[in-house]
């Protein structure tokens, strides 16, 4: 494997999202959110104004996990399907690369802009709420941030393993939407009734797995297991176990949400 | 690296193919080819729409793999380990060449540049080869068809290859551009080197190449140089003989005991035809015609008609 071919690939992918304002869009969605939910996010309560970090990370990731989900595999679901469409795929694997090497350049090089667009926008945000953030509040949003990263890079794999297996675009944008509404929409309701017919009886003690099987759900219990404000407001504390929650574990587990997707796509696109 | 190989002798085989075959399913794109091409030749590939050559193109490329038989490029299998060092000795110009619109012709060289490990000071000097030197800073999206071709030509140049892959390359050129192409091609050939080429405007490639093979129904039905292909189909002459209506009888009787296959009569002129054998009999009854023969020519059979004459 030559790195250099990795970098050029990326560095072109990065590029052409700088250059056509993608990441700087994105990043004023996610600052603009943000600061809306940061000073406006206790309204319905009739207050204004920035409460705690735990709150504002706690609505955060409500916000994120519908649309970081929704962005990347809108980046990255045409990703090969799209070269093969317009028909520059032959002339990039005519070149002295490899299938792998291309697919990870796609994948490196549109993460990079993905976590430029969200490190900038929620880091902004970090910076005008600074003098208000203690040294505890900011690990938290910095562990926030990371795992939105992460979250972004899960869902984007996913995406560029859509397209090595779309036959066409159309397809391809298909699948990503439907990706999302199972992850993000169907999976977890699918889990709370099989919990309400079987009245507890069938999968209590695997439920807590089974979230691990969706980056979204792993996402937020990365983020609301590090809160003690908000443990008990989800009521996730009930139901899973303390063990499964450490952060390194469930970072492992989104690594694999990361690794596996690529590898399946790896091992389609040499076919 | 290109340089770091050794030149090949004037001649020798480069390319070689061997009973390649590609199945997909019971279609049988390319059904067992056998071909080799020699170092620096001009060699044209000709075929309808789905002969295979596209097919036997991607193959000699190494992007699609062979379901049998092999394909080496200076003995090296081009799927091979050594694939990385077949690739940039080569440049490849695919049909209807898409590039990226977001970026500017030099962009687009330096990103071919960078992945073929070639140094992008290349880049410029390439796009003033192909006359692009004007529009190095203009984004591709503002390219005309033919500007695109000649800027994935320019790519294809890159590193100096030593072959070329070049499909269908004029497609959108118009004939001055058409002629310069041409010109930088005899220009690399007599620098050692090779190109494949595919066309589907025979008339085009038949002056320009040293060899060619005909392709239909997955297989090379025939392969030579055009002279050689024109003997093997032996296919009739045409003659186009201008004289006054009046003396159209005297025409078909001074080829009356000929081995003429047919005399058609047309208003000015009588066409006739005949084999090759009898060429040069009917030129001589014909002068014997003296003064009512007013202009004389002979066609002989062009690649269409040969093309068709082995596709057929």
């Amino acid at each position: 494997m030559e790195i250099a071919q990795i970098a050029t690939i990326a560095s072109k992918e990065f590029w052409d999202r700088i250059r056509n304002r993608w990441v700087l869009a994105v990043a004023l969605v996610f600052t603009a959110f943000a600061l809306v939910i940061a000073y406006f996010g206790a309204a319905q309560q009739g207050a204004v104004g920035f409460r705690s970090i735990d709150l504002t990370i706690a609505s955060l990731v409500s916000l994120v996990i519908y649309l970081i989900p929704l962005i990347a595999l809108v980046l990255g679901f045409d990703a090969i399907v799209g070269e093969r469409e317009r028909g520059s795929l032959d002339l990039l694997l005519s070149m002295p690369i490899t299938r792998l090497e291309l697919l990870l350049g796609k994948y490196f090089g549109l993460a990079a802009a993905l976590a430029f667009s969200t490190i900038a926008g929620f880091g902004l945000v970090a910076i005008v709420l600074s003098a208000k953030l203690d040294l505890n509040a900011l690990y938290h949003y910095f562990g926030f941030m990371l795992s939105s990263v992460l979250l972004g890079c899960a869902f984007l794999s996913l995406a560029v393993m859509l397209s090595v297996f779309a036959a066409d675009r159309t397809r391809a944008s298909g699948l990503a939407i439907a990706t999302w509404f199972f992850f993000v929409l169907v999976f977890d309701l699918l889990l709370l009734g099989a919990l309400v017919v079987t009245g507890g009886q069938w999968g209590g003690e695997i439920f807590p797995y089974l979230l691990l099987a969706n980056p979204a759900d792993v996402f937020r219990i990365l983020n609301i297991f590090s809160l003690d404000d908000v443990r008990t407001l989800y009521g996730l504390a009930t139901v899973f176990p303390r063990a499964l929650a450490d952060p390194w574990l469930l970072g492992l587990v989104m690594l694999a949400w990361i690794v596996v997707p690529l590898g399946i796509a790896s091992w389609r696109f040499r076919k | 690296m290109a340089s770091s190989l050794p030149p090949n002798d004037a001649g020798a085989p480069l390319i070689v193919a061997q009973g390649v075959r590609k199945h997909y399913g019971n279609i049988r794109a390319v059904d067992g080819v056998d071909l080799d091409i020699r170092s620096g030749e001009l060699f044209g590939l000709i075929g309808h729409n789905g002969a295979g050559k596209s097919t036997l193109f991607k193959m000699m490329l190494g992007l699609t793999p062979t379901t049998a038989g092999d394909i080496r490029i200076d003995g090296a299998l081009v799927t091979g380990r050594d694939f990385r060092a077949v690739r940039r000795t080569v440049g490849y110009l695919p049909e209807n060449v898409v590039l990226y619109d977001n970026l500017t012709g030099l962009e687009t060289l330096w990103f071919f540049a960078r992945l073929k490990g070639v140094s992008p000071a290349e880049a410029g000097p390439t796009l003033e080869r192909v006359g692009l030197a004007h529009a190095a800073k203009r984004r591709v999206r503002e390219y005309s068809k033919g500007m695109r071709q000649r800027l994935g030509f320019a790519q294809a140049l890159l590193g100096k290859p030593r072959i070329l892959f070049l499909d269908e390359p004029t497609t959108g050129l118009d004939p001055e551009a058409i002629r310069s192409f041409y010109a930088t091609l005899r220009q690399l050939r007599s620098e050692g080197v090779t190109t494949v080429i595919t066309s589907h405007i025979l008339a085009e490639i038949q002056e320009r190449v040293d060899r060619i093979a005909i392709m239909a129904a997955g297989k090379v039905q025939a392969r030579g140089t055009v002279q050689d292909l024109r003997e093997q189909v032996d296919l009739p002459l045409w003659f186009s003989v201008r004289v006054s209506k009046e003396d159209f009888e005297a025409v078909r009787a001074a080829l009356s005991h000929l081995q003429v296959e047919a005399i058609e009569a047309h208003d000015d002129h009588v066409k006739v035809r005949c084999r090759r054998e009898a060429k040069m009999a009917v030129i001589e009854a014909l002068a014997r015609l003296d003064g009512r023969v007013r202009d004389l020519t002979v066609r002989e059979p062009s690649l269409e008609d040969v093309f068709f004459g082995f596709s057929d």
